[in-house]
């Protein structure tokens, strides 16, 4: 599988040099391609979260272990956010530079990504747990995770985009901060769940 | 109460398939209950309820007189398992891997170096697990069964992959595991001797 933020970088690098370089359509198109670049990356990063643990046979330690396996699943999915989501946000300024953002909306750029990567890495940690036992889990998983992400998508890359309008931005991002608290405190229990049916 | 696994009336389903059915059994301290059967009879299918990690279809089992699904995390801290795949990381050292172990069950993490000199790994200890052969990986999964501190061992099929030092190695460590006043159910294709109680369960 390609890396996630190797993935996202061609993308987003690749999209300017198609529709040609003039300031206003990038400005205009920027967020969103950002936004579904950094989505489609991390979706396709998931499907790994679990897989290799139940391969070598982790994954059967980790549920008899006394432990509670939602701490386990929120530390397994902290790790894939710190690997995934967290580098994404980092180079995120150089590739809004060729969209020609100017600073502060790039800080408003890389808020929001900070926000959605930790809903989109938990979010997704319940379609992986769902599909762990499948051959070829990606589809399904697409399929179980974009609909809940979809708010996601479209809160951030509005909000980059009223930023960059110099509009009134902060309630797309409050929106987005809720939506990660709900996340951090429910996904962890529902992926739990979904380990111990997919392990039966 | 007694610290004793027991089984009564237990169905097992896989699928639409019944395994076995209203199969009873019990295990005291100093007991091996030795699971036979055919492959595909469900020995595994059974360690893996005893374990908690498969719904029974009817029946109980218990363990110190509560039914496991009770405090099922309380129960997790009683016993250790060892199934099928070693539950290994390769790219970490059997040491690494197993103070991760010693980590996840608060078991402390002294003795390392006397279990692997008990089971021939002193000169793997550091080395990429992935490196090892396949016995040899084994050999790093029994070491979680005696660093584990439990009471209970819920083992399938140990003597895959082992050379015949190794098979009796399991026969020894067992037999002291039990002889310490220990529990182990063990799965297995062919009978074992061993000193100490052994009940036996076949499954058709």
């Amino acid at each position: 599988m390609l890396n996630p933020l190797f993935f996202c970088a061609m993308v987003v690098v690749l999209f300017p040099l198609a529709v040609g370089p003039e300031r206003n359509s990038l400005l205009l198109s920027g967020p969103g391609v950002l936004w579904v670049a950094a989505l489609l990356a991390l979706l396709l990063s998931l499907n790994k979260l679990f897989l290799s643990d139940l391969e070598d046979g982790s994954l059967e330690q980790l549920l008899v272990s006394p432990q509670p396996l939602p701490l386990i699943v929120l530390g397994k999915t902290l790790a894939h956010w710190l690997t995934s989501g967290v580098p994404l946000v980092a180079v995120s300024p150089l590739l809004a530079i060729s969209y020609q953002m100017p600073g502060n909306v790039i800080g408003t750029l890389m808020l929001t990504l900070l926000l959605g990567t930790v809903v989109l890495s938990l979010l997704g940690a319940i379609g992986a747990a769902l599909t762990v036992g499948l051959h070829h889990p990606t589809a399904l998983l697409s399929l179980l995770v974009l609909p809940l992400a979809m708010p996601v998508l479209i809160l951030g890359a509005n909000t980059v985009s009223l930023a960059a309008g110099d509009e009134r931005y902060t309630p797309g991002l409050w929106a987005l901060a809720a939506y990660a608290v709900a996340a951090l405190s429910l996904a962890p229990f529902a992926a739990a769940a979904a380990l111990r049916v997919t392990n039966e | 109460m007694k610290e004793k696994l027991l089984g009564i009336g237990v169905t097992v389903f896989r699928g639409d398939r019944c395994l076995f059915r209203d199969l009873s059994f019990a295990l005291e301290r100093g007991e091996l209950l030795l699971l036979k059967g055919k492959n595909g009879s469900g020995k595994t299918s059974l360690l893996q309820a005893m374990a908690g990690l498969l719904p029974l279809e009817g029946g109980e089992i218990s363990w110190a007189g509560k039914p496991i699904t009770h405090e099922p995390q309380a129960f997790r801290g009683t016993f250790a398992w060892f199934g099928h795949r070693t539950g290994l990381k390769a790219d970490l050292s059997p040491r690494e891997n197993l103070r991760f172990d010693t980590c996840l069950r608060a078991s402390k993490a002294t003795g390392v170096d006397r279990v692997f000199a008990r089971l021939g790994l002193e000169r793997w200890g550091d080395l990429p697990v992935r490196l090892l052969s396949a016995g040899q990986q084994r050999r790093v999964a029994l070491a979680r069964l005696l660093l584990a501190d439990v009471p209970l061992w819920l083992v399938d099929e140990p003597f895959t992959n082992l050379d015949r030092d190794g098979r009796q190695l399991v026969l020894d460590i067992v037999s002291e595991h039990i002889g310490a006043g220990g529990l182990c159910a063990l799965a297995a294709h062919q009978d074992v001797s061993i000193r100490g109680t052994v009940r036996r369960l076949s499954l058709s």
